[in-house]
């Protein structure tokens, strides 16, 4: 698939007398700057203004953790460990215990995750046989303490 | 070019006293902070007027011990060390460790899933490239090429985003297949954007080519010899940038690169210009090589059917006639002592990383997590000739030169 209208293709040394000597003048190179630099000026702009304008992520960004809940508003965890085993990062800490509704045994306590030691990989959400956890499309994570950054079940539950 | 080898001389520190400044040595730090070293380098010179006689280099700033990390992991865990090593194309070391980890185990990826990798380490090239000359431009003065080239590398980020849900730490290769499919709407954005690129780096062309004051700076700067290039063991854009046309696609091919069609680009200069021109019509290169791949990309599955390799999807998981060999499967998967162990033996594989052969050695003990994780990072070697090609030259081009290395302090310290 030959693009001959690459510049790539072509040697790129000005050729003759004349190409030389407009090149060693620096005029036409300002010139031409200029007019590449206008052209960017009446383009649309690249940019965001952050704060007031914010950026739409795409489905499927791997933000901040949610534990899910099921249609009877129970959560869907049911503390078997795999997502803090499949954690490179070993940011994940579950406590477990039993289970108040019967059709499982067990439940979590205490499910805390450590956000600043956290690296968005989703395998967490990978490894999750219930579907229970999942990375939202939360990009933004705003805390005033170290403490605040330990998201505990309630946090996450509340996501 | 008819340029002589510079000797290297001994650096000695001479004592200078008042009154004959210029006349002696001096020594002089560049870094380990400073804005053109894109991270933490130093060089310590030895200059005789604006000369350089000697240098030597000092690494270990940007130590992160990610091999050392490496080894506490499990082979699939490994893959979000990696793409933390080379912050430029992050998806060109997912893919680099998850081939040499299959050819470790001996599994043929899907054609799709070679299709996805195929593509996406041609656009970490581009998104490499394009940023590298933009950064060569701004260090030499042109700063609206680099911000050119940010543009461009932002709609790269956003079709990352897209396939992988993270714009930097991609984390996207898995053990046999990726993390999850492409999104319906991959092959238009990519589309979108090789016309796009095309058009950005023509014109950042357009703005170099002939600009006297870039053209001066780089022709004939930082020049190194065909002969020591292959000593000291430069690959990728540095050594083609020399005549050498080494290009692991082509030499040792790996993920279907074999049946494309893609020309090894080399420039005969050996100096900061060519490794320029090497660079920007790589760009060219690597966008044709991703239309090819679009124009068949293949359909079926993604992962390979091995499911002690790769965890089932979660429907067969929760699908209760077949669910329960899956639910095994899964729960085999992350078990201590019970996930993917390749076979005792080791293992080297290349590939053609945008800085040169990025190669990843593992030795496996047959347990679920790598005894040894070496990482072969182009830029280590890249950055060791440096003081070879910048004795005799003036201070000024160490900028210059060293922007053309492209050299990644992550990669290089590890």
């Amino acid at each position: 698939m030959a693009n001959d209208d690459r510049v790539g293709s072509r040697d790129v040394e000005p050729k003759g007398f004349l190409a030389k000597t407009l090149m060693k003048l620096y005029v036409p190179s300002v010139l031409s700057g200029m007019k590449k630099t206008m052209e960017y000026m009446i383009r649309p702009k690249a940019t965001l203004q952050y704060p007031e304008v914010k950026r739409v992520t795409r489905k499927g960004y791997r933000g901040e953790h949610r534990l899910k809940q099921d249609e009877q508003g129970r959560m869907k965890c049911v503390a078997c460990f795999m997502c803090q085993t499949a954690c490179p990062a070993e940011c994940i800490e579950i406590t477990a215990g039993p289970s108040p509704w019967p059709d499982r045994d067990k439940a979590p306590v205490q499910f805390r995750i450590d956000m600043m030691k956290c690296i968005y990989c989703g395998m967490c959400e990978e490894a999750c046989p219930c579907d229970a956890i999942e990375l939202t499309e939360t990009y933004t994570q705003v805390s005033t303490s170290r403490e605040e950054k330990i998201y505990d079940i309630n946090r996450l539950l509340s996501n | 070019m008819a340029m002589q080898r510079p000797t290297r001389l001994p650096m000695e520190v001479e004592e200078q006293t008042e009154g004959d400044l210029g006349s002696k040595r001096m020594i002089v730090n560049f870094g380990p902070q400073h804005p053109a070293t894109h991270g933490t380098l130093r060089a310590i010179m030895e200059l005789e007027g604006e000369i350089i006689r000697s240098m030597d280099l000092e690494i270990g700033y940007l130590h992160s011990g990610f091999e050392k990390i490496s080894e506490h992991r499990t082979y699939n865990q490994t893959v979000t060390v990696s793409d933390r090593m080379n912050y430029l194309s992050p998806l060109c070391n997912n893919v680099g460790l998850s081939c040499a980890i299959e050819k470790m185990m001996g599994i043929t990826v899907t054609p799709r899933c070679a299709a996805i990798r195929v593509v996406l380490y041609e656009l970490s090239r581009v998104a490499d490239h394009i940023l590298s000359v933009g950064l060569q431009a701004m260090d030499l003065g042109a700063f609206s090429v680099m911000l050119w080239a940010f543009i461009e590398r932002e709609k790269l980020y956003d079709i990352f985003e897209a396939v992988t849900g993270a714009r930097l730490t991609t984390s996207y290769t898995r053990v046999g297949g990726v993390m999850r499919d492409v999104p319906a709407d991959f092959i238009p954005m990519v589309k979108a954007f090789i016309d796009a690129g095309r058009k950005t780096t023509r014109e950042m062309e357009g703005m170099l080519n002939t600009n006297r004051i870039f053209v001066d700076r780089c022709k004939g700067v930082n020049w190194i010899s065909k002969e020591d290039a292959i000593s000291y063991g430069l690959t990728g854009p540095m050594l083609r940038a020399c005549g050498v046309p080494h290009d692991l696609r082509r030499l040792q091919p790996y993920l279907g690169y074999e049946k494309l069609k893609f020309d090894v680009i080399t420039e005969p200069g050996g100096d900061v210009w060519a490794r320029y021109r090497v660079r920007v019509r790589e760009i060219y290169e690597s966008l044709d090589i991703i239309e090819q791949v679009l124009a068949d990309f293949p359909e079926g599955p993604v992962n390979v059917d091995m499911p002690e390799v790769i965890i089932p999807t979660k429907t067969a998981l929760n699908n209760p006639g077949g669910g329960m060999e899956g639910l095994i499967y899964h729960f085999k998967n992350y078990m201590f002592g019970h996930g993917m162990k390749p076979a005792a033996g080791e293992v080297y594989m290349g590939t053609e990383a945008p800085n040169g052969e990025l190669g990843y050695f593992l030795v496996s003990d047959g347990t679920q997590k790598p005894w040894r994780w070496r990482v072969r990072g182009p830029s280590f070697y890249n950055y060791q000739a440096f003081p070879q090609m910048c004795l005799g030259q003036s201070l000024s081009d160490v900028v210059s030169g060293l922007s053309s290395l492209n050299i990644i302090a992550g990669e290089l310290d590890r």
